[in-house]
This record gives C-alpha cells, structure tokens and sequence, in this order.
C-alpha cells in the first residue's frame, strides 16, 4: 500500500514545503480521533480514580469530566470504544500497508544513541519531516505500546472476572489497577514532551494537519 | 455518598399532589409525596453534573459536534451504556468462576459500604420477617428466615469489587440462588430478577447471572448470622457482578419481563455492572 502518495494527493511544490504527502490521511485522521479520545479517557479516568484514590492525592475536580463517578464512568465506557476502534484501524493499516515497518525500522540502539545524544546538545535536524529520528521512533513506538498496554490493563479491570489470563497477567485485580494508571501517566510524559516538540518545530504540526 | 434529598423543599414544589389543601397526609400519602418529589429532582441535579463535565477545557469545542447539549450528550452516553450492557451479557461466560480465596485472606475488617452512614443501616426484626416473592413464579409465598436456613447452603470466599476501584475478599454463606429460583418455580426463561430492599435500595439482574453457580442467598457472613451492617437478613452475592449489583436487606424478590431498573443505575451506574 503504497500510500504515502495517492493520486490527486500530489501538488505542485510550495516553497519550503515537502512536495509529498509524509502523513497519509488515515494517519492524520487516527492521530486526532485518539487525541480526542485520549482526553476524553484521562479526564473522565481521573474522576473514577479519585472515587478511590490509589496513590496519596486526588484530581483536582475541575480537571476531571462526568461530574460525579457515574457520569465519568459513562464518558469512560463510551469513548474507549473509540480509543480501541481507532487504534485497530491504526494499527491494521499500519501493518498491513507495511509503513509501520517503512517508517519505524531499522532501529538500532547505535542510531538511538547517536540521535539521542545530538538531540541532546541541541543538535539534531529537523532539515527532512519525511523520515523519523531514532529519538522519534522510539517515541512513538513506546506511546503505542503503552496504548496496547492501557487497554489491556482496562480490560482486565472492567472484566476481571471473564478475562482470567488477562487478570493473572496484571497480577489481579488491585495490580491491574495500578498497571493502568501507570500506563495512563506514561502516556501524558509522552504527550506533554511530544506537544512540546511539535512547538520547538512548528512545521510537524502542519504535517499531521495537512499532511505534506 | 448520601444522596438523599432536602426533604421539606422536594415536598412542597411536587406538583400534582393529591392532598388539596388537607392538614393530614396519610402514610401512604407521604411516601407517594416523597417518591415523585425525588423523580422531579433527580434529572436536574444529574444535567448539572454532565454540565460540569462538558465545560471542561473546552473540550465540547474541541469535539465541534452538539456535545455542548448536554440532554444529547446524556442521552447518547446512556445509549452507548445500553451498549455495553449487551456487551457484557454476550461476553459473560455461565460456566466461567470467579476466584475463589483462602480464609487468611479474608479483608478484616470487611468495609461497610451503602448510600448511607453505618448507623443508618436498616433494623429488621428477624423473628417477624417473610421474604415475598412475587413475579412470574409458580409459588408466590413468603419465606421465613428458618424456611431458607433449611434449604441446602453453600459458602464462598470472593473478592468484592466495588464501583469505585476498591476491592475487598469476604466470606459468604447461604442458598444457591439457583436452588431458590428452582424452588419457588422461577421462570427462568423471563429476563430479570428483581430486589427491593428494607432500605429503599432496589435492583435487578439479569437471568444467566441469576442461574449462576457463584450467585448465593447469603444469610451468613464469616460463618455468623448476616450482621446487621452487611445486609440483615439477606443480601445476593454475585461475585461475577459489581458490589452496586449485589443487593443487601432483601424484603422482596420478584421474576419479570419488565426491565426494574436500579436505585444507582436510573442515576448513570451501568445497569449489567459485570466484572
């Protein structure tokens, strides 16, 4: 699925934009439709966990959505439907079209160091949007990985009694809880660094609008 | 957690009261009164929660549809709840059983846990007390406590999982509710079993839970008389459910075809609540 330049995608070059399309439009339209629902599911998440809190505070009210635990428990049952049906869409064509593997491989821990250690020193181009930095793979494959992880966890919470192996895998109940809120409070480190990326280079911004 | 409501305000803005100016309103009267006041305040004080949410950073922007209704934006969560109850009843699983605990992992104490305070449990007199049974059964008769002790019992070690996120392991005893339904000629074709309660608490479950191995009549806690605190004289266990599902102080049981619907889930809680 050679995706990456549909036809009618492709335009006469601006000055300073990259001719082609770096962002299909299924990636653009996933990428928002899971900000969405990713908001959705911490602010409704933090009003159930403050319904009993684990660790020793509690979500400031006006921060959480749903009102009441009932409430946020509705937004919460209602927008992971949306988290997990868009991830699968991701996900599925993101396999399938092989960009998962065009875009993200190879990854090696040499270019990790090496793009780790210039991003560092402030050091690291952003010249070409077309092609990921090892820093960028490997952020973007962990934020993946930990929304697999936080659905995994939900479900053995929601359906601790039906999903046993899912369960045990947590290491129970109490543990799946935990296991969750970790996930979710890795997952807002990635978006509050990722946001902050995006404003020290704007142009990525315009990528994942417009696609090019 | 009380959600009762200003008594003397609800009362006297219900309209369509049947007092008309009378001085003295009968018991039944009362009650009547009070029930429609606290239908007419409920929604309202609901609305207001969802309002709170929506204004949230802006997030009904973000979403550019009509979620700025809030009566849509309900209605459509409520929807998507109706959803997820079917959800669960497919994914629930008869055969399938809940973990099951050594003793010496029983939570001590077990927490109290209702809409109200410790104190205001509900006193019922055991010695006095029939459970009804009504509803599509062959035998609508009333039970005493003695009549139940004497059907076969059955204990088990659970973990109660709470709405909230807590948890906690207690030790239950008492009738398959299996047996009972059996006993009292339930047609178990019919889609809920229903519970009204001695504190005005009322649910309802749906049938293969109801049928389920784990789900236990249970008159005992930790091999004593059900305390007074976890639901004298009876309360349904269902290990499979969440601890809103889990009715205690049962005066009545009743089979229907009518969804009964639940003191917390006409208020949001989903209605299936399985875990």
């Amino acid at each position: 699925m050679s995706l990456s330049q549909p036809p009618g995608m492709i335009e006469a070059s601006q000055a300073g934009a990259p001719a082609q399309t770096v962002q299909p439009g299924w990636v653009r339209i996933t990428h928002w439709i899971n900000v969405l629902a990713f908001f959705l599911l911490i602010f409704s998440g933090w009003r159930i966990y403050n319904a009993s809190p684990i660790f020793d505070f509690k979500f400031p009210k006006q921060i959480t959505l749903g009102g009441w635990l009932g409430g946020a428990l509705l937004w919460h049952f209602a927008a992971m439907w949306v988290l997990a049906a868009n991830g699968l869409v991701y996900l599925t064509a993101n396999l399938a079209g092989g960009r998962l593997r065009r875009r993200f491989f190879p990854l090696t821990p040499r270019l990790l160091i090496q793009d780790l250690s210039a991003a560092l020193r402030g050091k690291l181009g952003h010249e070409d949007l077309r092609n990921y930095n090892a820093v960028q793979k490997i952020a973007y494959l962990g934020a993946i990985a930990l929304l697999l992880l936080i659905v995994l966890s939900g479900l053995a919470v929601w359906k601790s009694v039906q999903l046993p192996l899912l369960r045990e895998l947590m290491g129970g109940f109490d543990n799946a809880r935990i296991v969750h809120f970790l996930a979710m409070a890795g997952l807002l480190l990635f978006t509050i660094v990722h946001v902050t990326m995006v404003a020290l280079v704007p142009q990525t911004l315009r990528l994942m609008i417009r696609g090019r | 957690m009380k959600r009762t409501l200003p008594g003397g305000r609800g009362a006297g803005q219900a309209p369509g009261t049947r007092s008309n100016g009378a001085t003295q309103l009968s018991e039944r009267d009362r009650h009547e009164l009070l029930k429609e006041a606290r239908a007419l305040l409920r929604p309202p004080e609901r609305r207001l929660f969802f309002q709170r949410g929506l204004t949230l950073g802006g997030l009904a922007m973000l979403t550019g549809c009509s979620v700025t209704d809030s009566d849509e934006a309900e209605h459509l969560l409520m929807k998507v709840s109706r959803f997820n109850d079917r959800v669960q009843a497919w994914l629930f699983d008869p055969d399938k059983l809940a973990p099951t605990y050594p003793a010496s992992m029983i939570t001590r104490p077990f927490p109290f846990n209702a809409y109200y305070s410790e104190a205001e449990a509900p006193e019922v007199d055991g010695k006095g007390f029939f459970l009804q049974v009504s509803g599509l059964v062959a035998q609508r008769d009333i039970w005493s406590l003695e009549q139940l002790a004497a059907l076969p019992q059955e204990e088990q070690i659970t973990r109660h999982i709470c709405v909230e996120g807590w948890s906690a392991i207690g030790r239950w005893g008492g009738v398959p509710f299996a047996t009972f339904l059996q006993r009292i000629g339930a047609d178990t074709s019919a889609r809920y079993v229903g519970f009204k309660c001695a504190d005005d608490y009322y649910t309802s479950i749906d049938m293969p839970t109801a049928l389920h191995r784990q789900t236990l009549l249970t008159l005992t806690y930790d091999g004593q008389t059900l305390p007074r605190k976890y639901g004298f004289p009876m309360k349904l266990r269902m290990p499979t459910k969440l601890g809103y599902k889990n009715p205690k102080h049962i005066v009545e049981i009743f089979v229907t075809n009518d969804y009964p619907g639940g003191y917390w889930e006409d208020q949001g809680y989903n209605w299936f609540g399985g875990s």
